[in-house]
């Protein structure tokens, strides 16, 4: 199964880890994710709060290209980018705009684009809940997670098309089915504080201070995220967030492709495990022991048959 | 004919965009035309005067007035022929206000327009043939469906005016919502006390038939003759017999049933009288939850009663009823408000609705009127009220105001301070509305008296904090900044919508609802209490948001358009009915099957089947004169020949 993939100047800085697991979950399910030529950045929160129309034609010379390639469907991991090249589509739509953005590219582009969804609403239309249990190698059953999306995962409602935009569903759904238990997670989509961490750090380490807190109280052994920034903000400022809280927080917060990639039995080094700052070694460990716990009962269990 | 045609400049309402001295002139060239002017205000005593002197001087036959919409004046000017000597219906009219003036410019093509609609209505006029009203009996007997504090009060008012009346009651007591408050707003005093004894007064007024746990199934008839089948359900206990002694409550078994008179914030008994004031102090089972019904053994309420009023095999029974009128007063329900998400979409039990912390408030509700947390039975220190969940929020497809719940909160905040003195409470809000009497004064007191903190912002969020408290974060946008709360207990003010059943209910009654399912009046500032149907009025808040104050005012005021109804002893019908020619009817019955009403019948004219109207339940809609193959049935004053003189005018123009 080929798809058109749009990986984001994150997947190749800062996110390497998110863009490695997402290649070896694919992979491992079939998915070949085949980028666009020559692509470039959407242009993210710098672009669109400066210019919409720049932002826009940095977002539509991807599609633009990706429609030449007769694309049906383009994948990116990245809730910004798919945020942008969305927003991007649906304003080419207003002629008046096309004709100023077209003005700022090579030559006209393409009348129509191809739609773009996240590779994780890409996975889920392909393999429903129980095709990807039964690619499970190592059950996450034990395991206590929650799931945060995010704020831009799901809004604008209208434009993200991920259900109910205040409580998302779909990556605690895809994550039960590696048997992980699964808590409900109201700040699911708060913000993380964004790119506000450079300019105003407190705020930022205020908000994912709430996150990793509440996270905390509910007892989870990790934070499950599907944006770069939000894991940026939440493992690498973790330290800022504790200081803010005056607590010391030791949560990981894993992709949820990572989470995945472990339950799938992948090698841990094509999942880019070591580019957490808060070690997932603790968690790994607590899985292990679980699964050999698990053998060991349903061993004495068979021992109990003969 | 010698027609009379006036063209009302309305101020400037039609003048400001036609030439109504042009069309008046115009008009002089049509047929039968002997007079045209174009008065100022033909509506105003001096213009009416104006139609009577020409139809004098002129020897006019037929008037057409080129003016406003027909459901405004028609009526008027048709008393004002009448006072001059004509038949009420050679009167015309052509709206070249809200059809020409008002949604036009263009002064040129309006007053073409204007002139063509008046060429229509000259046309028709000319095929016009006086018509006579006849009389009938008026049953003077009312329904009032809704036993809320509305009905309540109309129910009443007619009954102490000598009208029998017929209340119906969907739930098994009367008391509506205001039965399951503590206290009213802006006097703080017990709505149990105040509303308890009308309760007691329907009971035992000598005029007032009360059927409780039953429904309106259909209502057919017209004003001063409806006929109403009304669906008492089945309670499986004999009220003849039930001596409302609590007994059966006591012992019943299935304590788990939802408790929907405590708006389900505790449990009650599968048999249960739903609070000490009902009317009727009645028993009733909950056949979804007695073991007797669910499991088929148990009667312990049975083997209990001491009268033997238990009726397992009791069956719904219909009963019909006449009257000559009908007042709705069905109230409202709140919104489903579980949609929000953002504030845990029902997930959360300390996050609970306004109507449930009264029934927390009340003296005989779950917790004997104290004020605990439904998660762990605590006493809540930290309240907060959010205001408009549901009201005024255009991206759920509400953009109403609900109109009572600034007064309730404020209420409810006082009330949180007499009973938990150290407690503190906030509000989230975005007005404060109080704009009756005495109302802002009380929303000042609970702020400057009480030391309610007042906040003005919307809430993006309610979540559990994990450690047995909720996180409200919100806005404050009077400081401009995020604000977050602890709060032991969030009580939500749940916006308001019609009650539930309300629209089918307006397609029994024959009356028109808006899209929340709210009963439209006939007219939204003078007639406020009448619906389109005649002989139907509106009381309470199933016409639109009202405290409690405005719902007694206005169950008072259908109770006068009825006794004014009934006052005189015949009515007349309207004579714009359909009649059947029996030399062209070849009794095929296609009238028969299409007439919603019920209003043709098959009679035998010299040994053949013949269809024949019934003049008084005939309503005029017209459906038999389309669906006639021969065009054997004619609508009186809408014929085909009118129709197709005034089609015929236009297609000419």
């Amino acid at each position: 199964m080929n798809f058109v993939y749009y990986p984001g100047c994150s997947a190749r800085g800062s996110s390497k880890d998110y863009e490695l697991s997402t290649q070896a979950v694919c992979k491992a399910l079939d998915i070949n994710l085949v980028d666009i030529p020559d692509w470039n950045c959407c242009g993210s929160t710098p672009a669109h709060a400066v210019d919409t129309e720049l932002s826009a034609a940095l977002c539509v010379r991807n599609l633009d290209i990706a429609a030449q390639q007769e694309a049906e469907l383009v994948l990116t991991p990245c809730p910004s980018c798919l945020s942008n090249l969305k927003l991007a589509s649906k304003r080419m739509e207003d002629p008046a705009f096309r004709v100023r953005v077209d003005e700022l590219l090579d030559g006209p582009s393409a009348k129509t684009f191809p739609p773009v969804t996240s590779v994780m609403q890409g996975i889920a239309e392909n393999f429903d809940m129980e095709a990807i249990a039964a690619r499970v190698r190592k059950s996450l059953k034990g395991l206590r997670l929650a799931a945060y999306y995010g704020c831009l995962m799901s809004r604008p409602a209208e434009i993200m098309n991920f259900g109910d935009p205040e409580n998302p569903t779909l990556m605690e759904s895809m994550l039960a089915a590696c048997g992980a238990e699964m808590v409900d997670f109201p700040l699911k989509t708060a913000c993380c504080g964004a790119s506000f961490g450079i300019p105003e750090r407190v705020m930022t380490a205020r908000n994912t201070g709430r996150i990793l807190d509440l996270a905390t109280q509910l007892g989870v052994d990790a934070v499950i995220v599907a944006c770069p920034l939000c894991q940026m903000n939440l493992d690498l400022r973790q330290p800022q967030a504790s200081k803010e809280m005056g607590t010391s927080f030791n949560l990981p917060v894993l992709y949820f492709t990572q989470m995945m990639g472990i339950a799938f039995g992948l090698d841990h080094k094509d999942l880019g495990l070591g580019k957490l700052r808060v070690s997932a070694d603790g968690l790994i460990r607590k899985l292990e022991e679980l699964r050999r716990d698990s053998a060991a009962g349903s061993k004495a269990a068979e021992g109990g048959r003969s | 004919m010698r027609i009379g045609v006036f063209v009302c400049h309305c101020g400037s309402n039609i003048a400001g965009t036609v030439d109504c001295a042009k069309v008046a002139e115009l008009a002089r060239a049509y047929p039968d035309v002997v007079y045209a002017d174009d008065p100022m205000y033909t509506c105003a005593e001096p213009g009416q005067a104006a139609i009577e002197a020409a139809i004098h001087e002129h020897k006019l036959d037929g008037v057409v007035v080129a003016s406003c919409s027909p459901r405004m004046h028609e009526p008027t000017f048709r008393r004002t022929v009448e006072r001059a000597g004509l038949n009420r219906y050679m009167l015309e009219m052509a709206n070249i206000r809200e059809h020409v003036s008002w949604i036009g410019r263009d002064m040129n093509a309006n007053t073409n327009k204007a002139a063509e609609l008046v060429l229509l209505a000259v046309e028709k006029l000319r095929n016009n043939r006086p018509l006579l009203a006849k009389s009938f009996d008026v049953n003077k007997r009312v329904l009032v469906i809704g036993g809320g504090v509305a009905g309540i009060q109309a129910a009443l008012d007619c009954a102490d005016g000598g009208v029998p009346v017929v209340l119906v009651e969907r739930d098994a007591t009367i008391g509506g919502k205001m039965a399951k408050l503590d206290k009213t707003f802006p006097t703080v005093d017990c709505s149990a006390c105040i509303l308890g004894p009308k309760m007691v007064d329907v009971a035992q007024h000598s005029n007032i038939t009360l059927y409780a746990y039953s429904e309106v199934e259909d209502i057919s008839g017209y004003v001063g003759n409806f006929t109403v089948k009304i669906r008492k359900r089945a309670t499986y206990v004999d009220w003849s017999l039930c001596t409302g002694c609590g007994a059966c409550t006591e012992k019943c078994p299935s304590k788990k049933t939802p408790d929907a008179f405590n708006e389900l914030v505790s449990d009650t008994t599968a048999i249960t009288i739903a609070f000490p004031q009902a009317i009727p102090k009645k028993a009733v089972i909950n056949a979804a939850h007695c073991r007797q019904f669910v499991k088929g053994k148990c009667g312990v309420c049975a083997k209990i009663c001491p009268t033997g009023a238990i009726k397992y095999d009791m069956e719904d029974e219909i009963i019909t009823v006449e009257v000559g009128s009908i007042i709705a007063a069905t109230g409202y329900d709140l919104m489903d408000w579980t949609i929000y998400q953002e504030y845990g979409g029902g997930a959360y039990p300390d996050v609970i609705t306004s109507l449930q912390y009264e029934r927390l408030l009340n003296a005989s509700g779950p917790t004997s009127g104290h004020i605990v947390r439904p998660s762990d039975g605590k006493e809540p220190k930290s309240i907060v009220f959010v205001q408009c969940v549901g009201s005024r929020d255009k991206s759920i497809g509400r953009p109403y105001c609900s109109g009572f719940c600034c007064m309730y909160t404020a209420k409810q905040a006082i009330l949180t301070k007499d009973h938990i003195p150290d407690s503190q409470s906030y509000v989230f809000y975005m007005d404060i509305r109080a704009a009756g009497k005495l109302y802002d004064e009380f929303t000042r007191r609970t702020v400057e008296e009480y030391g309610t903190e007042y906040i003005r912002g919307r809430v993006s969020q309610i979540y559990p904090d994990g450690q047995g408290q909720l996180v409200v974060m919100g806005v404050d946008t009077l400081m401009g900044q995020a604000i977050e709360v602890k709060a032991d207990l969030v009580v939500l003010a749940v916006g308001i919508e019609a009650s539930k059943g309300a629209p089918q209910l307006a397609e029994k009654l024959r009356i028109s609802y808006d899209s929340y399912g709210f009963f439209m009046e006939s007219h939204v500032k003078l007639k406020p209490v009448e619906t389109n149907t005649a002989g139907v009025y509106l009381a309470g808040v199933c016409q639109g948001t009202k405290d409690i104050p405005a719902s007694v005012a206005q169950g008072s005021a259908a109770a006068a358009k009825v006794l004014a109804l009934f006052s005189k002893d015949k009515l007349e019908s309207d004579p714009q009915i359909a009649q059947v020619d029996m030399r062209r009817c070849v009794n095929c019955g296609k009238c028969i099957q299409c007439c919603p009403f019920g209003a043709i019948k098959e009679v035998e004219v010299r040994g053949e089947g013949k269809a024949q109207v019934i003049e008084t339940v005939c309503q005029g809609c017209g459906l038999c004169t389309a669906t006639c193959p021969q065009g054997a049935i004619q609508l009186s004053h809408a014929t085909d020949n009118q129709i197709l003189a005034e089609v015929n005018a236009l297609c000419q123009c």
